[in-house]
């Protein structure tokens, strides 16, 4: 077994020594360290930051200066201007949605998306298509529960402006081969958007080798504080997209005949930003970079095939997605059992997971279900985490046989 | 018993195994779908009513364990009454579920009772309730769609 020992490093699980926690795909519980340093810097160096005159704000400025040069660190980015800091994921999809929309496509063109997308992928692109007159397109999945390659490349052509699709599901764990999805959409001219909320915690990313156009994650499934995301896009596509949300910080000069914007990545955070959240998720890569993503990988693949093994003995159990090249997390329904019923037993068992539709209402369909129970695992979990759910799911088989 | 035992009671799971009335009812006179958009819920419910009486009941849809048994015991508690006599058992089963019924108020609920566990479960009430705003909105005579959230 290759599982790592961090349990003690999230105090939550001093608070509630008792408890499971395997809801990490919808947000990740927080180390010593984060929290550690969110403190730190609200006890000691806070400030705004881009206008203090004065030495407190130089220091808070150049701490959000410096998170932005780890994040580009951490995603392989050229330039630390392509990394622009948003709420999450979410504000992000919404940005790129938006501006490339307005900017660079024509009346006519395609936003290429598929049927496993979060509502968060599917939504700003159905508004921007309504918006600027572009069509959406949907790419299926295997039976397997994948992308479905052959169908991807056959609906891409020189009429698709846009390839939107997620790198990891957060309802299937499939990984999507974002890099030959790239290669293939910009064969055809297209811009690539990868949602990254479910990836950057398992695997290792870099945007250039990966060569996406805007790669978007938020900092809460990344061990981090919530209220903070980023996005990153390519600089001469940056540079070339009109302005998203305006106001203070993201203007060079302001007079009521003209505005002027600032440059990169200014121009795209108007407002004050989340300053202490965006050093907890400087605070956040430097713990995930300190595990590595070997050993976080070794991790999940021996949790995760744990977890298999116990859960598919399960008497009615339908796991969905597949069983190899995935993320550490389980989607599953059980005969007799409707997913809030397990997961209402399961928290009297101090098991904590989701249940529910997973802001994926179209993969829902596609299934056939309403909803899904779902178990996702993380750095802290251990394999007595899963015996926890396992026994608690055997008392959800007994109540309901 | 525990707080689980006294939210899955045996009647409870029958009910959600095998629910009654369940299926369509063509032709109906009232009709509600309700809808727990955060958990998928899904339940429509159809009355016929006839000289201010419910002869025929039904309700088909989607839900969970709570939401499926409060739906069927709910057919079963409205037939044959008048939607004068349903309107108190429906305002004192939400009461009941939430926690806020009096003594009196319980006391009509007859085995509708056994829902009195889900008070000990908040997220879980929306499930027993969405029936119940269904009916709630049936009886009001504007058959459009509720929802919980
Ligand atoms: C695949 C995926 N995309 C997008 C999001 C949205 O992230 P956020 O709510 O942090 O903006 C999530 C989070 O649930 C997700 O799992």
């Amino acid at each position: 077994m290759s599982e790592l020992t961090l349990r003690q490093e999230f105090p939550i699980f001093n608070a509630h020594p008792e408890i499971a926690y395997l809801d990490s795909a919808a947000s990740t519980q927080k180390p010593r360290m984060v929290i550690d340093r969110i403190q730190g810097f609200y006890e000691s160096e806070y400030a705004t930051i881009n206008r203090g005159l004065y030495e407190l704000g130089y220091h808070a400025t150049n701490n959000v200066a410096k998170t932005r040069d780890a994040v580009r660190h951490f995603i392989g980015a050229k330039d630390s201007k392509e990394i622009i800091f948003t709420s999450g994921t979410t504000a992000a999809i919404n940005l790129v949605a938006n501006s490339l929309s307005q900017g660079l496509l024509k009346p006519g063109q395609e936003i290429l998306i598929s049927q496993m997308e979060h509502h968060a992928n599917i939504v700003p692109l159905q508004r921007a298509c309504d918006q600027y007159q572009l069509r959406l397109k949907i790419c299926p999945i295997t039976s397997n529960g994948e992308l479905d390659m052959d169908a991807f490349k056959a609906l891409l052509g020189p009429q698709t402006g846009i390839v939107a699709l997620t790198h990891i599901s957060n309802v299937l764990g499939c990984i999507t081969p974002i890099k030959t999805i790239c290669h293939l959409a910009h064969e055809q001219g297209a811009y690539v958007l990868i949602d990254g909320a479910q990836a950057v915690a398992h695997v290792p990313v870099n945007v250039q080798e990966i060569d996406c156009d805007f790669y978007c994650f938020s900092s809460h499934k990344l061990y981090g504080p919530s209220g903070v995301g980023v996005l990153y896009g390519k600089a001469n596509l940056l540079e070339a997209m009109p302005v998203y949300q305006s106001g203070g910080d993201m203007i060079e000069t302001v007079s009521f005949e003209k505005t002027t914007y600032a440059d990169l990545p200014n121009k795209f955070e108007a407002g004050t930003p989340p300053i202490a959240q965006i050093v907890g998720l400087g605070a956040a890569i430097e713990f995930v970079s300190q595990i590595g993503f070997d050993a976080i990988q070794a991790h999940d693949e021996a949790i995760q095939s744990y977890a298999y093994e116990r859960l598919s003995q399960l008497k009615g159990i339908q796991i969905f997605g597949p069983t190899s090249n995935k993320s550490s997390l389980h989607s599953f329904v059980l005969k007799d059992a409707h997913p809030h019923d397990i997961a209402t037993i399961l928290d009297q068992s101090k098991v904590c997971i989701r249940a529910g539709h997973h802001c994926a209402q179209p993969l829902m369909s596609h299934y056939e279900v309403a909803a899904m129970a779902r178990a996702s695992y993380s750095v802290y979990n251990t394999s007595n985490d899963i015996d926890q759910l396992i026994s608690a799911l055997s008392q959800v088989i007994e109540v309901f046989q | 018993m525990s707080r689980l035992a006294s939210l899955y009671q045996e009647m409870i799971l029958s009910h959600n195994r095998s629910p009654q009335n369940f299926g369509d009812l063509d032709p109906h006179t009232h009709h509600s779908h309700g809808v727990n958009p955060v958990c998928g819920d899904d339940f429509h419910l159809y009355l016929f009513v006839e000289d201010n009486r419910v002869s025929k009941v039904s309700f088909k849809g989607q839900g969970c364990a709570i939401s499926k048994a409060s739906a069927s015991i709910l057919t079963e508690t409205v037939l044959g009454k008048s939607i004068q006599e349903i309107i108190p058992i429906k305002d004192a089963f939400l009461k009941l579920i939430s926690d806020t019924a009096s003594t009196e108020e319980k006391a009509q609920l007859g085995k509708l009772k056994i829902f009195e566990g889900v008070k000990e479960f908040p997220v879980r009430v929306k499930c027993a309730a969405l029936i119940w705003r269904a009916l709630e909105d049936a009886i009001s005579q504007q058959h459009g769609q509720i929802s919980t959230e």
